[in-house]
């Protein structure tokens, strides 16, 4: 039987911490700064969901804050020149599926290891950044900021389309032929191989896909400023991988589910604000987040040893 | 003194008296007994399975035994560990070397016969010394400085009989040494082996060609399903007496028969070729309803025939037809749209994947069947998976488990599953029941025969003779990468014949 015991432990998790910080800190559920703070998390998710699928088939994405950065850059710009707002967004998006390409052609296609081509592209789209931009702000026109419209329906827009996005990929996980592709070249490649799966073609097409979430994880964050900062997505990939894999999915493949990927993020990203509220310094922030990676990664390594022990 | 030859007193170097080894519910060794004295070469032979591998392990202290006695040099050894065999001078050379590719020849040597701190200095002029010397003893040309890596199997080889001899063996172990070598190479190991003799080594060698036995050896104990059939001297024996003491034994289980003739030719190979996989002018057919079996010894080609039809290494030579219609096929893709199915041989690696659920285990080659217009409906799947899991007598929780909580006959199964789930046309099945224990195998063998009623085409490749002639309609027995016989109603003799390459077994 399939188990969800991850998802229940760091649903527990994060229930425990909401339920303190309800009886010692009720004002951490004050409406307005809440739903802010949630859909700031949203591109996050989005790229946590995207490098879930790209763990899920035992590669690794670390350029996915530098593709973020560029993606963000190029509609920004787009749309600073005076092209609508879809059209900034399509152009995050192709931009994003191109370096998706770059990445997916060098591991699916020339077979090399994925943390090295990601760790090269990560350099690349940083330093070309750097050279156009030169860390200038971008200042963004009028009618960018949360889609022209209102603060709070902009914030409900950005919330519900992150939140409409990963029910339909979780859905897709499960019902479409893609999602058993993913879990099986994961699992077993070579058994994908042999059943016709396509381990390559799935391989590449999770880069591809990957990039394009960079690009509407961009577009998530866009619109909830005035301007942005060329180096907007730097520390975003750690961000993204240790959400994936506190919330189950296994670094070595073939294994997680995209409801962890949330829960494992609303855990992490809550350890900040859940300080400020309990008058703790700010500083122990990174430390606990840490210490839960560190847990999440020593539960998969006891429960590996005892599979191997049952064998 | 070095040079007494073959004259001097043969005393015995090892014994092993009545030595047991069981994996789980399977009797490797059932109480084997062999003997090695300084200076000879012993043979040792054996049809695939029959515990030869477990003998060898059981000498170098990889395993340990469940019962009997081993003895050296008249004293008897417990607890070995393979630390301890290289101390006691006992080496063994596999058929892929155990080098570090990435040293130099000295290097790999001076590691092995030297075991100091890791502060220590290499002594490299030493190093160097020293593997010239070796290498010069057992007339290999190969620098000290060359890099492993760059070197041929073979050389390899030498270099792991210098580290044997430098480090004093008096016992080596060859694995099958001749397996990937040429002519040549084979005429310049036989000389190391007759020198090592010369030296006083005593020298377990296992091959499956008998002419090298003949040959080489001077002594031949032959074991079949884990015992020892006996010992005799070589000079005693012909082919068809070594022959029959390999297979000669009653078949105990009852197959499943055929009752209806075959129906018309669904795969048809002529003179299918790859140079990849080192296989050439394969030419035969399979019917509709019929078994055809593939015998043949480990390492004749059977695996990478199946392979090649089921397009992972494609064909490079020769026609290739499926129901009488030309094919090309160059990926698993192609073959299963095809209609081929291919249920691997190594199961855990590349059959059932271990962390997903059985259904989806099951369904996993025929997406284009369930997912109707790529989505997949709530309970297609179960319901699906619940029908094989029926049919095929499958024992498990439920449908949601995942694949590695089955045992091996049920993973079988499951992997069987996943390939009738693409309505085949023809089914190669590679070692079907290895590792399964005798009730799965009784009701793989039934399973098979049904499918064959049912009109599929089956190829089987099976490394258990009884099986292989009992499950057959037709029995194909290949040898070095080519099929060299096709028997309409084989005998084991027959086969074991072929499989051999022996010349002088009459039909």
């Amino acid at each position: 039987m399939k188990t969800y015991s991850r998802e229940l432990t760091v649903g527990v998790a994060l229930l425990l911490l909401l339920a303190a910080l309800a009886v010692f800190a009720p004002n951490f559920f004050d409406g307005q700064p809440l739903v802010s703070r949630l859909a700031s998390q949203m591109p996050a998710l989005v790229l946590a969901v995207g490098v879930a699928l790209v763990i899920m088939t035992r590669q690794i994405d670390i350029s996915i804050g530098s593709q973020f950065g560029m993606c963000a850059v190029i509609a920004g710009t787009a749309a600073a020149s005076g092209m609508s707002m879809p059209m900034a967004m399509l152009c995050a998006l192709l931009a994003g599926a191109l370096m998706g390409v770059v990445n997916g052609w060098l591991v699916a296609g020339l077979g090399l290891p994925s943390i090295v081509v990601t760790l090269a592209t990560l350099v690349t789209w940083q330093e070309v950044l750097r050279l156009w931009q030169k860390g200038r702000l971008l200042a963004l026109p009028d009618g960018v900021q949360w889609f022209g419209t209102s603060q709070g329906t902009g914030q409900a827009l950005v919330i519900g389309a992150a939140f409409l996005f990963l029910v339909l990929m979780a859905w897709a996980m499960k019902h479409l032929s893609i999602g058993r592709r993913i879990y099986a070249t994961g699992s077993d490649t070579e058994a994908a191989r042999l059943a016709g799966l396509a381990p390559k073609a799935t391989t590449f097409g999770v880069f591809v896909l990957m990039g394009i979430l960079a690009g509407v994880a961009a577009v998530l964050n866009l619109v909830q400023s005035p301007q942005i900062q060329p180096n907007s997505g730097e520390g975003l990939e750690l961000k993204a991988i240790a959400a994936a894999v506190v919330g189950g999915v296994a670094i070595t493949g073939g294994r997680g589910t995209l409801w962890g990927v949330l829960l494992g993020l609303m855990l992490l990203v809550n350890v900040n604000p859940a300080l400020t509220h309990f008058h703790q310094p700010p500083y122990w922030e990174k430390a606990i987040q840490g210490l839960v990676i560190l847990l999440a990664v020593a539960a998969d390594g006891i429960r590996h040893k005892k599979q191997k022990r049952l064998k | 003194m070095e040079n007494m030859g073959r004259a001097f007193v043969l005393k015995t170097l090892l014994k092993l008296t009545e030595i047991r080894k069981s994996f789980g519910a399977v009797k490797a060794l059932k109480g084997v007994s062999f003997e090695l004295r300084a200076g000879e070469v012993h043979a040792l032979l054996g049809e695939n399975g029959a515990g030869k591998s477990t003998l060898i392990k059981v000498m170098t202290g990889a395993h340990r035994p469940d019962g009997g006695i081993m003895e050296l040099g008249g004293e008897e050894v417990s607890g070995l560990t393979p630390v301890r065999a290289q101390e006691l001078g006992i080496a063994c050379i596999y058929q892929q070397p155990a080098l570090f590719p990435d040293l130099s020849v000295m290097e790999n040597i001076g590691l092995r016969l030297e075991k100091v701190g890791i502060f220590h200095r290499v002594k490299w002029a030493m190093w160097r010394r020293k593997a010239e010397e070796l290498l010069g003893q057992i007339g290999a040309e190969i620098s000290p400085e060359a890099e492993v890596r760059s070197l041929s199997m073979p050389e390899q080889q030498l270099v792991e009989i210098a580290c044997a001899l430098g480090s004093g063996a008096r016992i080596v172990i060859m694995d099958e040494p001749t397996a990937s070598l040429t002519q040549k190479e084979q005429h310049l190991l036989f000389q190391v082996v007759r020198n090592l003799r010369a030296k006083g080594v005593g020298v377990v060698y296992i091959s499956h060609r008998l002419e090298e036995i003949f040959a080489l050896a001077d002594r031949v104990t032959v074991l079949r399903d884990g015992e020892s059939v006996g010992t005799n001297a070589v000079d005693g024996l012909n082919e068809a007496q070594m022959i029959r003491l390999m297979v000669g034994r009653d078949v105990e289980t009852i197959y499943p028969t055929a009752e209806e003739e075959p129906g018309e030719v669904v795969l048809e190979v002529k003179n299918l070729a790859c140079a990849e996989s080192g296989l050439e002018g394969m030419s035969f057919q399979v019917r509709a309803g019929e078994v055809f079996g593939l015998a043949g010894l480990v390492g004749a080609g059977r695996t990478e025939l199946a392979r090649v039809l089921f397009g992972i290494t494609p064909a490079d030579g020769g026609s290739f037809s499926l129901n009488g219609k030309t094919v090309e096929i160059r990926s698993p893709r192609e073959a299963i749209s095809h209609g081929i199915a291919y249920v691997p041989e190594d199961r855990r690696r590349h059959g059932v994947v271990l962390e997903m659920a059985v259904a989806e285990n099951i369904t996993m080659a025929s997406h284009r069947r369930w997912f109707k217009a790529g989505i997949l409906r709530g309970g297609v799947e179960t319901e699906a998976a619940q029908s094989f899991v029926e049919a095929l007598g499958i024992k498990l929780s439920s449908p949601a488990a995942p694949g590695g909580s089955l045992s091996g006959g049920n993973q079988q199964k499951v992997s069987v599953a996943r390939w009738l789930a693409t309505q085949p046309k023809l089914l190669i099945l590679d070692e079907p029941t290895q590792g399964v224990d005798v009730g799965a195998k009784g009701e793989i063998h039934r399973l098979v025969r049904e499918l064959a009623k049912e009109g599929l085409a089956v190829l089987m490749i099976s490394s258990d003779l009884p099986e292989i002639i009992g499950m057959s309609d037709r029995v194909g027995v290949m040898r070095e990468g080519r099929l060299v016989e096709i028997f309409d109603n084989a005998h084991a003799e027959q086969v074991m014949a072929a499989a051999l390459g022996s010349g002088e077994v009459a039909r």
